[in-house]
């Protein structure tokens, strides 16, 4: 897409804009009032209004000044990180905590370049008995620390 | 003396044993988590947030407090011996530090750091305390009107002075003032935004956003580099510095607390403002600025007298208006609400033990901090050591477990990766994630004022502007928008964040 001058701003302000639009859509349903008796939908439509006049002047700035492009990379960092953290998010509450440590540290080692398999495993036992010793026992978080079957 | 009566309050609270001991463990941990390369005070804080929701809120406060200035400091110390800056205002840290460091002085660096750290905080301490007062006391005659102008001169005056895209930052400001909306509105009962989703009937927490957008977004960008890095870990060691040296830098260090303490009260400016401005000083007034960027200790002490003076003087707005000044202080907002302390003027009159007891335990993690640092920057040393891929899953370990405890929930678990991709997001499209911050906290406040003030004027828009303080402050706004459109002061801009 040549026109687009520059990409950064240009989905900056198309990201501005679906949240604008979402934000005006879904306050649709809420009472507007008026401004002297304010409703629940009148801040939240002012708003989402100015993100999509904001979003509106970044997407038609970026077709005549020039910018420089996106640099995606490898998207595998992004992957693997958040992987591991809903992984973890899936694990807690019915592994526990340290069957849920030890999948979060593994999964998201792998996303360095530098992995190494055996370092990682170390790693992640050391940490879950830093997380048994520090939150269970130290902070005395109250989450569930086993999984439900040994419990 | 009032002052002094004031102060002897809060050395009251701030000495007990109880209370040394949280100031004491907040600076440890703070400097801990924050000389780990790539971690600023936002994540750090927001990380260790939720081991002071137990403690009395005096306590919580010094202890966070402390783990501010950790944090800071800590992260001057990874920009001089990695060269790689935790935040924004120890970027220019890294450009004399780093060359110190490569020629063999990194112990003098260090040293240099954490005197100008602890000579700018002192000041800065006794300059809170003498202000916050009488602001407060010009605060407390603010009605909603007042307020809402405030509020908006503050968010205007943030992306201002922040670097980068001023469209961007103002949407990114009002994506924030729109996140905070969700949840239930406290006036109508209505769920906003919420989905259907029992858990967002409260609102999203701030530890969500802020460990999403600053810590897991972080995270993830570090791991897309992957440059090598030299780190001056053998090499410390001469912490003395010579007394010529000392007469060098002293001069940096006083001009740096002056530049750094005024800027840090104006919104938008905390640490990073005052530590650009103060080496733009400094390399312009030195005799020989070609010294700059290969190893000069003023490069070294004005900024990061500059950083820590403004680092305490952003309490000034947050403590007497209950406006954050920066990302930072949004955080301290948030904590003090979680401790059902409302911010704002009354916190003086109405709580000061809470006032004061801060305040001072301010100048006492500073000096915690220097009889920390100096002996112990063995140990930090050893930190910096450990390898990048064994940090970070640890750094997502302690991100993990201290949201999911919050309320023991993991959605907000899955709602903090959320946030963490819109964070990459950001990142990859420029876009700040500070000013979505200080929007989100105060967003409810802004709805609540607006609402009010033209509830009182009978739904008359005009009360903003006839109301003086308020058209003054609107007035201001304007000024400051126009100046930055201004073509020939846009080019300055950009060239002063350039510096650096």
């Amino acid at each position: 897409m040549s026109f687009i001058r520059n990409p950064k701003d240009f989905w900056a302000g198309v990201l501005f804009i679906a949240f604008g639009l979402a934000a005006v859509i879904i306050a649709r349903d809420y009472a507007l009032g008026t401004a002297g008796r304010m409703g629940p939908g009148y801040f939240p439509r002012g708003l989402g209004i100015i993100m999509i006049a904001l979003g509106l002047i970044l997407s038609l700035r970026a077709v005549r000044m020039t910018g420089p492009r996106i640099q995606f990379g490898s998207f595998k960092p992004l992957l693997i990180v958040l992987g591991s953290v809903i992984v973890f998010a899936m694990a807690a509450p019915r592994l526990g905590l340290i069957v849920a440590t030890i999948l979060l540290i593994v999964i998201s080692s792998t996303a360095s370049h530098e992995f190494r398999l055996k370092e990682a495993l170390i790693s992640s036992v050391a940490l879950a008995a830093f997380t048994l010793a520090a939150f269970v026992y130290g902070l005395k978080l109250q989450l569930p620390t086993w999984p439900w079957f040994i419990q | 003396m009032e002052l002094i009566t004031n102060l002897g309050i809060g050395f009251g609270v701030a000495l007990t044993l109880q209370n040394l001991f949280y100031c004491f463990g907040g600076v440890l941990l703070g400097t801990l988590i924050g000389v780990l390369p790539g971690i600023g005070p936002v994540p750090t804080i927001a990380m260790l947030l939720p081991i002071t929701y137990a403690l009395p809120p005096v306590s919580a406060l010094i202890m966070l407090a402390g783990i501010y200035y950790g944090a800071q400091y800590g992260g001057s110390t990874t920009a001089i011996l990695v060269n790689l800056p935790g935040e924004a205002s120890s970027v220019v840290t890294c450009l004399d530090g780093y060359q110190m460091a490569r020629q063999g002085k990194a112990g003098k660096a260090l040293a240099i750091a954490a005197i100008g750290s602890f000579i700018a905080g002192t000041f800065a301490t006794l300059l809170v305390a003498a202000f916050a007062p009488p602001l407060a006391e010009v605060a407390l005659k603010f009605g909603p009107a007042e307020y809402f102008s405030l509020m908006v001169l503050g968010l205007i005056a943030a992306v201002v002075l922040a670097s980068g895209s001023l469209v961007k930052a103002i949407g990114m400001i009002v994506l924030g003032l729109l996140l905070g909306i969700i949840g239930t509105d406290v006036n109508s009962g209505l769920q906003r935004y919420s989905f259907g989703i029992a858990e967002l009937s409260d609102g999203i927490g701030f530890v969500v956003v802020a460990m999403g957008l600053f810590g897991f977004a972080e995270i993830i960008v570090n791991l897309e580099r992957t440059e090598h890095r030299e780190v001056f870990t053998n090499k410390v060691s001469g912490l003395m510095l010579k007394w010529s040296e000392f007469k060098e830098a002293l001069p940096a260090i006083i001009r740096g607390t002056g530049i750094g303490s005024v800027l840090g009260i104006l919104p938008g400016g905390g640490a990073l403002l005052g530590a650009f401005a103060a080496y733009t000083v400094e390399k312009r007034i030195a005799k020989d600025p070609s010294r700059f960027g290969k190893g000069a200790i003023q490069g070294v002490a004005g900024p990061e007298s500059a950083n820590n003076a403004g680092a305490q003087t952003s309490f000034i707005p947050m403590l007497t208006l209950g406006i954050p000044p920066n990302a930072v202080m949004a955080l301290m907002v948030g904590a003090m609400t979680i401790h059902s302390i409302q911010p704002g003027p009354q916190v003086m009159t109405s709580n000061p033990q809470l006032f004061w007891g801060l305040i001072v335990s301010m100048w006492i993690g500073n000096v915690m901090l220097v009889i920390l640092n100096l002996p112990m920057i063995g140990i930090w040393v050893k930190l910096l050591q450990v390898p990048y891929r064994l940090l970070y899953p640890a750094i997502l370990l302690f991100c993990c477990i201290g949201v999911y405890s919050i309320q023991n929930n993991v959605f907000d678990v899955y709602l903090t990766a959320l946030f963490g991709v819109l964070g990459w997001l950001f990142v990859k499209l420029e876009c700040e994630p500070a000013p979505l911050l200080l929007g989100f906290i105060l967003g409810p406040m802004m709805e609540e004022n607006l609402r009010r003030a033209l509830l009182l004027s009978r739904g008359d828009w005009t009360v903003f502007a006839t109301r003086p303080i308020s058209a003054v402050m609107l007035g201001m706004a304007v000024i400051l928008l126009l100046i930055i459109v201004a073509p020939s002061i846009r080019k300055k801009r950009e060239e002063a964040f350039q510096e650096g």
